[in-house]
């Protein structure tokens, strides 16, 4: 939409999101900035409770903001209505869910093949593709059975798989390496920087995992509803970026 | 999508084939209990079914159903001849009467006496000698169901093991010979007694000498004729009722429907089949979607419209509709295919099979609404919680 969109994948400026009414109401976000370039990947920290979740469910259209600013690809998902928003997100948006909600009726290629088949993708083909995902995730000779039968490290792997395997521009992921033991951890962050790498491509992972920092492009730190920190891979604040205009930028340890 | 829908379904298979079973259940029941209700209910006029010759009964103004016996003059039947616009009038017997077997046994029977000449209101099956038999002095003809009970000589004259009665043997009616000269398939009627038709004349004979009484009169109209006006005159010229035979086997059939505890019996065995239906699988299909929810929550977070689900949700719904109601369809057929007809009366119409797919539609839709609610409801944004 606006010529901010060639250079910037999501532009989030001054978005608030509140819960509840009155007694109960509870204010996720603030007044969140939050920019990731073309290409980039990005990684939210911050404590438990800060917003993390909120910020990214409203990127990817899974909420809407209450008040602000946002561009995905040119696109507002917040403005987009009901089932136009899912459709959107269909076409856009690639998930790893906190939980992973697999089925546990599907096999486990069939649940990575989800994407696809709502994507109108033909079923042969869909789990052609799904299986050859598993493999890169490493769980090739895993296809069959149901997925309540794997480890909850190979379960989180499945639903990376399924989140990759239609190519998303937009992948948002929730603490993804949760469950897996290091080295899993640095080959499933391998495939998503890669796959995600592209001119009109960005990734954006909620972690509290320090041993995948080094996949960062940028660091938003943020503290009760706030980005209130930009720093590089190694803790070195960024230029340029400062969300609050000329906040100043602590020394980050 | 519609594939991962039936795979989900299927997949559980505890509450498929929960619902599957309740389901079947409910059309069994419903069904089943229908159709013997029908059967009954079609039992209560076989007679007027099976005499399609007749187009006009005529009987006694008090009487309230086909089997109710309220005894006219011998002569009446004149007095209806003499109505013109009648092609023909015949008198009909029907009575209880005592049967003499030959090996001594005596048998409370339903004796059918029919016009002498023309042998109209006979059995509609032969199944051994014919009709026309009946002609012959003394003859009667045996129902071939009675033969195998009530007719059933223990001590055969001739000696040897127990015997159906059969044609040639001589009975006697009241004291009076007669010889079986045929076997007949004789329609089944509410009455339990065995059966025996002759001719209109002997049945009189037979009769005590106080009820030798003409029960019902049949009649034709000429060709031509009003059916619904000529009752109208034979009423008024003879003080007798007189129907066309639909609305004489309605009136017979609203009787046993009015006047009978029978409707309230079947009634309640349909309703708890439906409430099973709807306590068991309309139940278990909401907790089947229920259990989906979050995974249908996963799918609308990865791009399924609310359309889109819910058509699986009816997809769902529509599988167990149907395989329940086969499932219980079949059976009651199956069981309506074994069980022999004299046993017990089972008449599936084809409205039956519809109020069962009814039933259980209604069952499904309902649940699967409940359902769907839950599902348009929901917030793909949970789904991300830890
Ligand atoms: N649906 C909701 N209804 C009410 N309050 C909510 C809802 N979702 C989030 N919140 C509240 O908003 C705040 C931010 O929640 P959020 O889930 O974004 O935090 P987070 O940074 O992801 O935390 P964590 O690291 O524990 O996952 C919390 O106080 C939370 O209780
Ligand atoms: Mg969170």
């Amino acid at each position: 939409m606006s010529a901010v969109a060639t250079d910037l994948a999501i532009r989030a400026r001054a978005v608030a999101k509140a819960f509840g009414k009155g007694d109960s109401r509870v204010v996720a976000l603030h007044s969140a900035d939050f920019d990731v370039p073309c290409g980039e990947m990005a990684m939210l920290v911050g404590p438990s409770g800060c917003g993390k979740t909120t910020l990214i469910s409203i990127i990817a259209g899974l909420l809407a903001r209450d008040h602000g600013e946002l561009s995905v690809l040119g696109t507002d998902p917040s403005a987009l209505s009901g089932d136009k928003r899912t459709s959107w997100r269909l076409k856009t948006v690639g998930f790893v869910f906190q939980q992973f909600n697999l089925i546990p009726q599907l096999s486990v290629v069939e649940n990575v093949a989800v994407p696809l088949v709502l994507g109108g993708t033909r079923m042969s083909e869909a789990i052609e593709r799904s299986s050859e995902m598993m493999a890169r995730v490493g769980l090739k000779g895993r296809e069959r059975g149901s997925p309540i039968k794997l480890s909850g490290g190979q379960q989180q792997r499945v639903a990376i798989a399924r989140a990759l395997v239609n190519s998303p521009k937009i992948l948002v992921c929730d603490e993804p390496t949760s469950a897996l033991d290091g080295a899993t951890g640095q080959s499933v962050m391998e495939l998503i920087a890669e796959t995600c790498r592209g001119p009109d491509r960005a990734v954006v992972i909620v972690t509290h995992d320090e041993r995948i920092f080094r996949f960062a492009d940028r660091i938003a730190h943020m503290d009760d509803g706030r980005v209130d920190r930009l720093t590089d891979r190694d803790g070195n604040p960024l230029d340029g970026a400062a969300p609050q205009g000329g906040a100043p930028m602590e020394q980050h340890a | 999508m519609r594939i991962f829908a039936l795979k989900m379904l299927f997949g559980d298979s505890a509450k498929f084939y929960g619902i599957l079973l309740g389901l079947g259940f409910a059309t069994l029941l419903i069904s089943q209990q229908s159709s013997i209700f029908v059967g009954l209910m079609s039992r209560t006029f076989g007679f007027i079914t099976d005499t399609p010759q007749a187009e006009i009964w005529i009987a006694d103004p008090d009487q309230r159903y086909l089997d109710d016996n309220k005894a006219l003059r011998t002569t009446a039947v004149q007095r209806i001849r003499g109505i013109e616009g009648l092609e023909w009038a015949v008198p009909l017997y029907k009575g209880l009467i005592m049967v003499q077997l030959p090996d001594g046994q005596r048998q409370m029977s339903q004796v059918i006496g029919i016009d002498d000449s023309s042998l109209i209101a006979g059995p509609s099956r032969m199944l051994e000698g014919t009709l026309d038999d009946l002609r012959r002095s003394d003859a009667i003809i045996v129902d071939e169901r009675a033969c195998r009970r009530e007719f059933m000589l223990k001590r055969p004259p001739e000696g040897g093991p127990p015997r159906k009665l059969r044609v040639g043997d001589v009975v006697e009616l009241n004291e009076l010979r007669a010889e079986v000269v045929g076997i007949c398939k004789a329609t089944q009627t509410f009455q339990s007694q065995p059966v025996i038709y002759t001719t209109y004349n002997r049945a009189i004979q037979f009769a005590p000498p106080n009820r030798r009484m003409t029960s019902m009169i049949l009649a034709k109209a000429a060709p031509g004729e009003d059916v619904d006006a000529l009752c109208a005159r034979i009423s008024e010229r003879t003080g007798l009722s007189a129907f066309p035979t639909d609305a004489y086997r309605e009136k017979t059939l609203q009787y046993w429907i009015r006047e009978t505890g029978i409707p309230i019996n079947f009634g309640t065995s349909i309703i708890l089949g439906f409430v099973v239906g709807v306590a068991v699988a309309g139940q278990m299909f909401y907790n089947f979607t229920l259990d989906n929810l979050k995974y249908f929550g996963a799918m609308k977070a990865m791009g399924a419209t609310t359309p889109r689900l819910l058509g699986m949700v009816s997809m769902q719904a529509a599988t167990v509709a149907v395989l329940g109601f086969g499932l219980g369809i079949g059976i009651t057929s199956a069981f309506g295919l074994t069980v022999p007809g004299d046993r017990l009366a089972f008449r599936m119409t084809w409205h039956i099979p519809l109020v069962a797919a009814g039933a259980v539609t209604l069952i499904c839709v309902a649940s699967a609404a409940l359902g769907m609610y839950r599902v348009f409801r929901l917030d793909p944004a949970d789904v991300f919680k830890g």
